[in-house]
């Protein structure tokens, strides 16, 4: 890896600041992008505030998500209430275990790790020492494209609404839960949008220490 | 295919130079044969792929979302039939579940957009900055600010979500009532393939590029 590293010179070792939008390559004075019309930074160091503000609204959102109802089911002077874990449970109970493990993936594992994947890389780049950038820069790709995905529960909340409005036979209606989850889903991608993937690389105290 | 050492770069006039997004490499930019891409040496993130036709394609694709959106919002998109009762249900129905719950209404304004209104607004954008470039004309004023916003859009449109949250809904459905799809059902299935054709076409670098050279 040390080897691989060598060959590779990045834009701020050239004493260049480069475009994140559109490549481009620009002296480092230089503040604005002319061809794209971005603000130019070498390194945002600031963008952490954003990442660690919007991850911290994103897991208070996620709390609320849990505890109240997801679905509310009125089949025919029943009504019962089930939130997203509940749900899973009931569709594993009744053999459908595979979109169990859907829900269980998308709502519960992805945003749980997306939390923690966020916060170790906003951490991770303050500490003084540089480890693995590859497989961390690889987290960071997998959390970016991962973390929409966490919408699908949402969408079945949505079409089951929709669809299931039998009269007194049988009705589907959202909980509040569907709007906290939606929401903590947005900040997490909010969160993981704000982060600039180029302080995972910096190596040589240089890189490092002339922020701010 | 990234053939320059580093002292080389150090020497390269400024636009010959592209830096990776994701990790600040700097290499030489070249422009590869059609359908043949620029990798990052050590992030691996994709820096140029240019596609044969590519803006022509990409705007055939885009007027192809704008036009099954309209079918797939306006046919019936799914049934239920339970012992005599049954319900239809519309893509625009699905986003508006959330309409009777209160404060709930923002997220039918938010599902609306995720899976209706960001796909068409992004194809309608693509139109705009690469119908000129197509056409060796100058880009249409603002091209650069809308543009970005065809790229700011590109996560929150999540009509690819939608369709396997159907799936999902569907399974859930299917022991206590007969499901019917309607033609807005496979509409939007195939729209979610045109998306990501679309998608997969579009080369960020050359548009930028080509953006700049023709202004
Ligand atoms: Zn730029
Ligand atoms: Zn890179």
């Amino acid at each position: 890896m040390e080897s691989a590293r060598r060959e590779i010179l990045t834009a701020r070792e050239c004493g260049l600041v480069a475009c994140r939008r559109c490549a481009k390559v620009w002296p480092i004075a230089q503040t604005t992008c002319t061809r794209c019309g971005s603000p130019l930074q070498s390194r945002d160091w600031r963008s952490l505030q954003r990442v660690w503000a919007w991850l911290v609204v994103g897991i208070i959102c996620y709390i609320p998500a849990n505890i109240f109802p997801m679905l509310r089911t009125q089949v025919l002077f029943n009504t019962s209430e089930s939130t997203i874990i509940e749900g899973a449970v009931e569709l594993a109970m009744h053999g459908n275990l595979p979109i169990a493990a859907i829900i269980l993936i998308a709502s519960v594992a992805i945003p749980m790790g997306k939390f923690a994947a966020i916060a170790y890389l906003a951490w991770s780049v303050r500490r003084p020492e540089r480890l693995r950038p590859r497989q961390r820069h690889r987290l960071y790709h997998f959390v970016e494209f991962i973390g929409r995905w966490s919408m699908i529960d949402v969408f079945v909340v949505a079409i089951l609404s929709a669809l299931v409005q039998l009269n007194f036979a049988a009705s589907i209606h959202p909980g509040p839960a569907a709007i906290t989850f939606a929401l903590s889903v947005m900040f997490t991608m909010l969160a993981a949008l704000s982060f600039d993937p180029r302080m995972i690389w910096d190596q040589t105290p240089a890189e490092r220490t002339v922020h701010e | 295919m990234l053939d320059a050492g580093p002292r080389e770069v150090l020497d390269l006039p400024l636009e010959e130079a592209i830096a990776c997004p994701q990790c600040d490499a700097l290499y030489h930019a070249r422009l590869p044969e059609d359908g043949q891409r620029v990798v990052c040496h050590r992030c691996h993130t994709v820096l140029i792929a240019p596609k044969r036709n590519a803006y022509l394609r990409t705007i055939a694709l885009s007027v192809t979302v704008v036009i099954l959106m309209a079918g797939a919002t306006m046919f019936p998109f799914l049934g239920v039939n339970v012992s005599g009762f049954s319900n239809r249900a519309s893509v625009l129905d699905a986003a508006l579940a959330f309409l009777d719950g209160g404060w709930m209404a923002t997220l039918s304004v938010l599902v609306a957009g995720f899976i209706v209104l960001i796909p068409v607004i992004r194809s309608a954008l693509v139109i705009y900055v690469l119908l000129p470039l197509v056409r060796g004309r100058p880009p249409l004023p603002r091209a650069r600010q809308v543009f970005r916003w065809t790229e700011d859009l590109r996560p929150w449109s999540m009509a690819e979500i939608f369709i396997i949250g159907c799936a999902v809904a569907l399974t859930k459905v299917a022991d206590l009532a007969r499901v019917e799809f309607g033609p807005a059902f496979w509409m939007f299935g195939v729209l979610v393939v045109v998306i990501v054709l679309q998608d997969g076409l579009m080369d960020k670098w050359t548009i930028w590029k080509a953006l700049e050279e023709r202004s």
